[in-house]
């Protein structure tokens, strides 16, 4: 056991990959001596190399378009794009030809690359350099979208997202970066598609995503002092989506709640309340609440942005309100 | 000028590819009249000494990167007719079964790496299948096509930086045929020659062929090629072309002057070829027997194509993802 920070699990994920396979490689901008602008791949560069761990200049698409055309080749990479709002500019390469290039060639090609990316807010960046984007990676078909929440499942997502055959955006947290936890030694593989039940309840059942896990599960705690018992489900993985459990836990409690970081228009909780409403409708016991980022650019004040995302204090209170309402 | 290298059997090859590129090109333009190719099309008519000299200056695990414009590129890898006009006609015996079309033709087996139809896209996507081929040490090389047009894009740029820092074994080819789509190339770009002029900025040499001489063409491959192989990284060359037709489907390309456009006719590709063949030792009858030869494989492929089933529902849900499915949830 050994205590680990979210950002240290990062590299230790794609170590224990890299390690295991020669066909893993990574690139992106300043991952190797430097160790990534958010220290994500410290100690790669010196176990493993500059051909293995590679610098890329400031191209985003040639970042991505490399990644895709060695993983159409045999090839494992794990390609960083820095700040995930900067998707923008290499969204082409992901949407319409890393996602579509399977279905399009009837299944000539197979992608394994993962594409981490720093996301979210929290830091006080601003705009530009905040924004939580899983929606827009999830709504595109041939995209598998991962946000691990604490540094175990960074570990364990990381080396599932690597051996899977198909394209997965992995985005981490930035917000988490610095959270820490014991994590066992050795070898630690996770499954895509699965979602974690964190805390059981009877009353109302949470459903959170990434940076929003650990607020819900403090927001549980308060709400079980003032005798409101919730369940907390971590969704860590949009696509596939674990149905299953969500939907189960939904059932359980008859409540959902969704929290979730991204503006709210077609946020992930969008899709989830529309599959509830389907498929369990007359489970539920009250209405389907999202708390989301309201639909605006994230401000750049501490005070502005704290407004703006989910707060344990803005959980408390719209469960609160809700459920006495 | 006429290539060094090839011997008069290669050379009446390369004279084959290119009667089957345009042979099966006019047909597949026929067929869109009659509305058998549904959708678009476009096609290299004019320009096929490009991807007949690349083709044969290839070895078979080489990489092609092509363009919506790319009947040409993936014919002259060895890939069948019967499933080309196939996939453009939407039939489940089309190389891709019908699910990507005329803009997408790929087939992993012959080196065809994708046709990609977002301008400029196709070019950092060659750069990674050379970089996996630098670090595999399987000295593959790619080789990525691309228009005029594309020279202007963001892509390309960062493609020819990147492939240059990491001297990867990729030839970029632009087929200048002076148009991008309705617009002169020459009036919406910084420079003449939209490649070659952008060649030092890259650290690479400029490098300008005639390309409708297939001769010439092959040769300046086959140096590109092996400078690539021996690990001496990328080139870029500029093959000076033109199409004969429009754009795309029934364009009747109008906007371009009629002197120019019979100017180059008189430059066309094949008839210079069958010429020079002839003062080279060839006799008629051997090339009058390819393309008679030609025209009854476009004509067997068509009927082909043509009794080739629609695809089903069967179709529509498979293979986005690599276990052959499409399930997003449980
Ligand atoms: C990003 C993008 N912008 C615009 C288009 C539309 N478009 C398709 S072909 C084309 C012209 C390209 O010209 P060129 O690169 O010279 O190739 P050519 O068609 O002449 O072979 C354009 C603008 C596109 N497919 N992708
Ligand atoms: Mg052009």
């Amino acid at each position: 056991m050994a205590q680990l920070t979210f950002r240290e699990a990062i590299a230790r994920g794609i170590a224990q990959e890299m390690r295991r396979d020669e066909t893993v490689l990574a690139i992106g901008e300043d991952i190797g001596a430097a160790g990534g602008v958010f220290k994500g791949t410290v100690g790669l560069f010196e176990e493993f190399g500059p051909v293995r761990v590679r610098d890329t200049p400031i191209s985003e698409q040639a970042i991505l378009g490399a990644a895709m055309g060695a993983a159409m080749t045999g090839l494992r990479p794990i390609a960083e794009i820095m700040f995930s709002d900067f998707f923008a500019v290499c969204w082409d390469i992901v949407v319409n030809e890393i996602a579509k290039s399977r279905y399009m060639t009837n299944g000539q090609m197979t992608f394994p690359l993962v594409i981490r990316s720093g996301n979210g807010g929290g830091l006080r960046f601003g705009a530009q350099h905040s924004q939580s984007v899983e929606n827009w990676a999830m709504m595109v078909p041939g995209l598998k979208v991962v946000v691990p929440s604490n540094a175990l499942d960074v570990i364990g997502l990381m080396a599932a997202a690597v051996r899977d055959p198909d394209p997965v955006i992995f985005l981490e947290a930035k917000a988490l970066y610095a959270s820490k936890m014991e994590v066992p030694d050795g070898e630690i593989v996770d499954t895509l598609g699965t979602a974690k039940v964190l805390r059981q309840g009877a009353d109302a059942t949470l459903v959170a995503l990434g940076a929003m896990v650990p607020k819900a599960l403090k927001a549980a705690e308060e709400l079980a002092g003032a005798g409101i018992d919730c369940t907390v489900v971590d969704v860590r993985s949009l696509v596939p989506l674990d149905t299953t459990t969500i939907l189960r836990e939904v059932s359980a409690t008859g409540r959902l709640f969704t929290v979730e970081e991204n503006p709210r228009l077609c946020g992930w909780g969008g899709e989830l309340s529309s599959i509830v409403s389907e498929e369990i409708f007359y489970d539920l016991d009250g209405p389907i609440v999202r708390i989301t980022t309201p639909h605006i650019p994230l401000p750049a004040a501490d005070a502005l942005e704290d407004m703006a995302i989910p707060s344990v204090e803005r959980i408390v209170a719209t469960v609160t309100q809700s459920m006495n309402g | 000028m006429s290539s060094a290298t090839l011997d008069l059997n290669a050379k009446l090859e390369l004279y084959r590819v290119q009667v089957a590129l345009r042979q099966f090109e006019k047909r597949a333009y026929d067929l869109f009249l009659e509305n058998y190719v549904k959708g678009t099309s476009h096609l290299s008519l004019g320009q096929e000494a490009i991807a007949a000299g690349f083709a044969a200056a290839m070895r078979p695990d080489d990489y092609t990167f092509a363009t919506y414009r790319g009947h040409a590129h993936t014919l002259a890898r060895g890939v069948p007719m019967t499933p080309v006009l196939a996939e453009l006609m939407g039939r489940t015996n089309g190389l891709m079964a019908g699910k990507g079309g005329s803009m997408h033709l790929t087939s992993v087996e012959h080196g065809v790496m994708g046709s990609y139809a977002i301008i400029g896209a196709h070019l950092p996507i060659a750069c990674g299948a050379a970089w996996s081929a630098q670090y595999r040490g399987t000295d593959q090389v790619a080789v990525c096509f691309f228009g005029d047009g594309s020279t202007n894009i963001g892509a390309f740029h960062e493609a020819l930086n990147f492939a240059a820092i990491w001297k990867l074994p990729v030839v970029f080819v632009c087929e200048n045929n002076l148009w991008m789509e309705y617009t002169r190339t020459t009036e919406i770009t910084a420079v003449p020659n939209p490649a070659a002029d952008r060649a030092s900025a890259y650290g690479l040499e400029s490098i300008i062929v005639d390309g409708n001489d297939v001769d010439a063409v092959y040769d300046v491959a086959v140096t590109a090629i092996a400078r690539a192989r021996a690990g001496e990284g990328p080139s870029m060359i500029e093959a000076l072309t033109y199409r004969h037709g429009g754009h795309s489907r029934a364009d009747p390309g109008k906007y371009r002057p009629d002197e120019e456009v019979a100017e180059w006719l008189k430059k066309d590709p094949i008839p210079m070829y069958h010429a020079r063949l002839l003062a080279e030792g060839a006799t008629e009858e051997q090339l009058v027997e390819i393309e008679l030869s030609v025209a009854a494989e476009v004509e067997r492929a068509t009927e082909e194509a043509k009794a080739g089933p629609t695809p089903g529902a069967d179709l529509l849900m498979k293979d986005v993802w690599a276990d052959g499915g499409s399930a997003w949830r449980n």
